[in-house]
Parts: C-alpha cells; sequence; structure tokens
C-alpha cells in the first residue's frame, strides 16, 4: 500500500465496430507485477492493450499511465530493408543507447552473428528476437506484450521468461496477452480474463 | 539517437525515411523513371511540330510532375502501417505532427527532387528557351512541396482503406489544381514577357503553408488509422 499502481485503469468500456468488447473493466499492476490477460479470440485482449498503450480510445473510462509505455504488438515493427542492428536502434528512438550496447543486446538474444544482416533474410522468429533485445534495452517502467512468445523457440521462450523476471526485479510492470503460460517465471502472474 | 522534441522528431524521421529510400532505391528510381515516359508519350502522341510543343510543354511538364507525386504517394505511410513501425512513432515522446513533417521532407527529397533535377532534361523534348527551362525548374522546386504535403496527407487518410490508392487520387487531384494554374501560369507569364514574380511568391507561400499545416493533419488521419 506505499506506492501507487504502476497503471490503473477504471470502468473501460470498449466496442469494435458495433459491438461491445467488454465495459466496467478495472485494472491495476503494481511495479514488480505482472499481468496475463487471457480471453478466446476476439475477446479484446488486443484493444485493451492498445487501449493501455493509449494508440485507442475507449469508450469511456479513465487511464492513468506512466510517462512511458513500452508496446510490443502482433507486428514486429522491424523494417524488412533495414538489419537488425538498424532496427534496434529505431526502436529504442526514446533513450540513448551506444551502438556498443544495442550490439550485446542482440547478442544475448542469439542474433551476435546477424546484426549486419537485413531483416528480409531474418525468419519469423528471429525478428521476434529483436524485439526481445529492445525489451532488455527499455526503460519504460511498463511492458504491454501482445503475444510475445509467437514464433519463439523453447530457448526464446526461456530468454522472454528471463527477461520479465529482470524487469520485474527492477520494479517494472508487465501485462501481457497470451494463451499459454510462459514457463519460468519467478512470481506467478495475475490472471485477467475477458469474456465474449 | 534520443527522440525527445519535435526537432530530434523531424530529424529522426527524415533520416530513417532516406535510409529507407535508399536501401529500396529500385522502387524510388520509378518516379522520375515514369515521369520522364509521361513527358515523352505528349510528343508521340502530338506530332514533333515545335511551336506546339513550345506552347505545351511547360504545362505538360507540370502535369507529369503531378503524376509522379501520386505514384509515389501511397509509400509514405502505407508499408509503415503494415510492419507496425507506424504505431511506434505514435509512441514516441515526440510529437507525431513533427515525425510526419520529417517524413514529408524525406519523401520530397526522395521522390520530387529527382524530377525537378530531371525536368530541364525532359524539357529539351519540349523545344522550350532556355530561359524558360531554368525558370520551369525553379517553379517545380518551389512548387512540388506542395504535392508532397498534400498527397502525404491523403495517403494518411487513406491509410487502410481498400483501394486507397485510386481514392488518393480523387481525394488529392483536385486540391493540387491551384499548384498546377500558377505553376505553369508563371511559365506563361515569362514567355509572353510579363512578370511573373506574384506567381513565385504565391507559390512559395503555398509551400510554406502546406508543409506547416499539412504535418498536423496527417498526425490527426494516423490516429484515426491506427484507433
Amino acid at each position: 500500500m506505499n506506492s501507487p499502481p504502476l497503471i490503473c485503469a477504471t470502468a473501460l468500456a470498449a466496442e469494435r465496430g458495433l459491438r461491445p468488447l467488454f465495459s466496467n473493466l478495472s485494472l491495476s499492476v503494481n511495479a514488480g507485477d505482472a499481468l496475463y490477460l487471457r480471453g478466446a479470440n476476439g475477446s479484446g485482449k488486443t484493444t485493451l492493450l492498445r487501449l493501455l498503450a493509449g494508440l485507442t480510445h475507449a469508450e469511456s473510462g479513465e487511464i492513468v499511465r506512466p510517462q512511458q509505455v513500452l508496446y510490443w504488438g502482433h507486428a514486429s515493427a522491424v523494417k524488412d530493408e533495414l538489419t537488425a542492428h538498424e532496427n534496434l536502434c529505431l526502436l529504442c528512438a526514446n533513450e540513448s543507447i551506444p551502438a556498443a550496447q544495442i550490439s550485446a543486446a542482440l547478442a544475448r538474444c542469439g542474433l551476435a552473428g546477424r546484426s549486419s544482416v537485413l531483416a528480409r533474410r531474418l525468419s519469423a522468429g528471429q525478428r521476434r528476437r529483436v524485439g526481445l533485445a529492445w525489451l532488455t534495452l527499455s526503460s519504460a517502467k511498463l511492458w504491454l506484450l501482445d503475444e510475445p512468445t509467437t514464433a519463439l523457440d523453447a530457448q526464446g521462450h526461456a530468454l522472454l521468461a528471463e527477461i520479465l523476471n529482470a524487469h520485474a526485479q527492477a520494479g517494472g510492470a508487465a501485462i501481457i496477452a497470451t494463451h499459454s503460460d510462459i514457463a519460468g517465471l519467478k512470481s506467478a502472474p495475475q490472471v485477467l480474463a475477458l469474456s465474449t | 539517437m534520443k527522440v525527445n522534441g519535435p526537432l530530434a522528431g523531424i530529424g529522426w524521421a527524415f533520416t530513417r525515411d532516406l535510409k529507407l529510400a535508399w536501401r529500396n532505391r529500385g522502387d524510388v528510381m520509378l518516379v522520375p523513371i515514369f515521369f520522364f515516359i509521361v513527358l515523352m508519350c505528349f510528343p508521340l502522341a502530338i506530332g514533333a511540330e515545335r511551336s506546339m510543343l513550345s506552347r505545351i510543354g511547360p504545362g505538360v511538364v507540370w502535369v507529369a510532375a503531378l503524376l509522379s507525386s501520386l505514384l509515389a504517394a501511397h509509400r509514405i505511410f502505407a508499408a509503415d502501417f503494415a510492419d507496425g513501425t507506424l504505431e511506434q512513432m505514435a509512441l514516441l515522446d515526440a510529437p507525431l505532427s513533427a515525425i510526419t513533417f520529417g517524413k514529408m521532407l524525406a519523401h520530397w527529397v526522395s521522390t520530387a527532387l529527382p524530377v525537378v533535377v530531371l525536368s530541364p532534361v525532359a524539357a529539351l523534348q519540349y523545344d522550350l528557351p532556355p530561359a524558360l527551362i531554368g525558370l520551369l525548374a525553379l517553379t517545380l522546386l518551389i512548387g512540388t512541396p506542395i504535392f508532397s504535403a498534400i498527397t502525404a496527407a491523403g495517403a494518411a487518410l487513406t491509410l487502410g482503406v481498400r483501394s486507397g490508392g485510386a481514392l488518393l487520387g480523387l481525394l488529392t487531384l483536385p486540391l493540387a489544381a491551384p499548384v498546377l494554374i500558377f505553376g505553369a501560369g508563371a511559365l506563361a507569364e515569362a514567355r509572353a514577357g510579363l512578370p511573373y514574380d506574384a506567381y513565385l511568391a504565391i507559390l512559395g507561400a503555398g509551400s510554406m503553408i502546406a508543409l506547416m499545416a499539412l504535418p498536423f493533419a496527417c498526425a490527426a488521419a494516423i490516429k484515426l488509422a491506427l484507433d
């Protein structure tokens, strides 16, 4: 009860087209915590994440969010025409990070020999690993991750868990839309289930 | 690089898009090539009567510049929208209007500037006097930023719309008509030996207004498309 939650949303309502997705939805996530968003396809997980990121507007309700939020969506946000290194530099545009640190982050995420390869020649999993490297460099306290395990192999899953653990330890919070649990998290996340 | 203000945002977007244009130079080159081919078609269709070609030349070059700017327009936001980088730009600390301004400038440099540079060569086919060729390039230099700004706004408005390309043409061509009138008008006045500075001044003012106002329109349209 000492510090206020990192993000706090009250009485959110959203609709897609004319169909209401959810209404009167409230959530809050404290520093060091994580929250799983669960729900069937089309239940509004992505919409909720985009709402929390500030990309979409709610029909009603209020959101108090930190100044810097990292939103990693379905799309990898990786440009085909740029190398992994250049892509990561662009993703980290909110911070000033030296090139050596960018290379180190890529190496940590298993892209050591691939950092100067054009992203078009990377596999789907390797593109997602550019995003993992982005997570390791981000100083945003709140992460909003939409299906972060997509296209990742077992080692990638372990890496994601490791990154999330470090983030929680540093006082960060994460809201993760996912269908499967991420194995290896130190503290089990809370679950918010969206119904259709 | 830390992108935390309007100026940093403009510079970041400008260098990013120029780099992307350079990597996609095969695609970007299509714009000046298209411009050149359109200009080749008119003498072929109309015939090689010199006085006629010389008379229609400036107007034809301006229309070709407008059409080639349309050809390039869809690429300014669509690819970034599709791969998710546009939503990341919306989440940067810099205002989105600054980002769109930087993108607009880079778009002009990569697609309109080659057309401006090429226009004197293209104008040779129309038997224009040397003084008019110089003035033609100058009016294009001043006027094409308006095309880039208008088509960028159109591209932002048609993001995510099916058959956006055709709609983009319908939206932007009427708005670009005044530019065409003043651009070609300056050349008509010059040919008649009349003063044409007013035309240049109006084109310049139009460029300034378009470049200052339309980034905000683009940013608003992008936010709607992401919503």
